[in-house]
């Protein structure tokens, strides 16, 4: 399943996208976030998954724009340390 | 007088013919939603009987009521309900439900019951919140994306736009399409900046109908681009309030070039629907393993 956490508001779009096929829910990505946005559980989407999955926490959905923000200089952007930390390649963002 | 324009016929109905007695396996799915609460009763995987009702300010006990009301007359009981799957924006509230299942999950399956297992895209657009889905011939989902950070281009958009124009909710599609010529939209879909757009053009001497329909357009306008991120494939179904609003989805279809399904079902169903189908599938799969 391709899981898009984010919103879409005045401003833009705004998603991280999970592909739930890719991630094994080791948590890597939940260790280097400096926001702590990521977390990995029970697939909420998905009743019948037993394996636990990669996703944003509910309190962040609604403002990853500002929380992701530190990672996201305006120039020479450094690669996302989430995105980086993802071996499987399950992890990405829209903007 | 004050009329509610925003007002929608709450309602109860028992499958004609069907009868619980007969049935082994008894499920619910109660869906409490920011605006809309329903309740579906299935008896053996089929629908026996459901209310609708707006969801008070109380979630615990709306939930309760949708209940409640979908058990009126029918002799069956909470207690004889062998698993209750509680789903919507207020799934946590719904105290006697076994589980809480996400209305994602919960609309990708209510669609592929009321549509067929044709669908393969899911636009729910309900009081709140926008759901772009992506699912297989089963209902299972394979794509997603929510938008529940900004009520524009929801139901609760549209109530604001029935009082402010005085046209009784259900009557808004039909009447945004009663116009010489289609508007532009409005140039915006925040609530309450399209209200005061709205306003002004009313003031400018525009027709109610074409201010409804320049609103309808930007509403159609706006879940395309959600749509378009996760991309529309074949058949495409909607479901939730906005459903039944033929000025946003025939605008909607014009957009995306794709004409949605029909059906005869309340599209506002949708997730109690999956919600009472997934209790069905945990309890078989709880029997099956204990044989």
């Amino acid at each position: 399943m391709i899981a898009n956490y984010g919103y879409l508001d005045g401003s833009g779009q705004y998603f991280i996208r999970i592909d739930t096929e890719k991630c094994d829910g080791c948590g890597d990505c939940v260790a280097v976030c400096p926001a702590g946005l990521l977390a990995v559980g029970a697939d909420e989407n998905d009743p019948f998954r037993e394996e636990p999955v990669a996703k944003v926490t509910e309190d962040q959905r609604k403002k990853i724009k500002y929380s992701c923000g530190p990672c996201k200089p305006g120039a020479a952007r450094p690669p996302l340390p989430c995105v980086a930390a993802c071996k499987p390649g399950a992890l990405e963002h829209s903007w | 007088m004050s009329t509610e324009f925003w007002r929608w016929t709450e309602y109860r109905k028992t499958m004609p013919g069907a009868d619980w007695r007969e049935a082994a396996l008894l499920t619910a799915g109660v869906d409490v939603g920011s605006v809309s609460s329903q309740a579906v009763i299935m008896a053996d995987g089929k629908l026996y009987a459901y209310s609708s009702m707006r969801t008070g300010s109380d979630s615990p006990r709306s939930a309760q009521n949708a209940m409640d009301w979908a058990l009126e007359g029918t002799g069956l009981t909470l207690e004889k309900i062998n698993y209750t799957v509680g789903t919507g924006y207020g799934r946590v509230n719904v105290s006697f439900a076994d589980r809480a299942i996400t209305e994602i999950a919960c609309h990708a399956r209510g669609a592929n019951f009321i549509y067929g297992p044709s669908v393969r895209t899911v636009l729910d657009m309900g009081g709140q919140d926008c759901k772009v889905i992506r699912c297989d011939e089963k209902g299972k989902v394979t794509t997603f994306l929510m938008n529940d950070k900004c009520a524009a281009g929801t139901g609760r958009g549209m109530e604001v736009f029935a009082d402010l124009l005085q046209i009784p909710i259900t009557e808004i599609g039909g009447k945004s399409l009663d116009i010489d010529e289609e508007p532009k939209p409005v140039s915006s879909t925040c609530v309450v900046f399209a209200k005061s757009e709205a306003t002004g053009l009313l003031r400018s001497g525009w027709p109610k109908n074409k201010v409804i329909a320049a609103y309808c357009a930007a509403m159609a306008h706006r879940v395309v681009s959600l749509l378009e991120r996760v991309g529309v494939e074949k058949d495409f179904a909607i479901t939730g309030g906005i459903a039944k609003n033929v000025g946003v989805t025939s605008r909607l279809a014009g957009e995306l070039a794709i004409k949605p399904l029909e059906t005869e079902y309340d599209t506002q169903l949708a997730g109690a629907i999956g919600a009472a189908l997934f209790a069905h599938a945990i309890t078989k799969k709880a029997k099956a393993g204990i044989k």
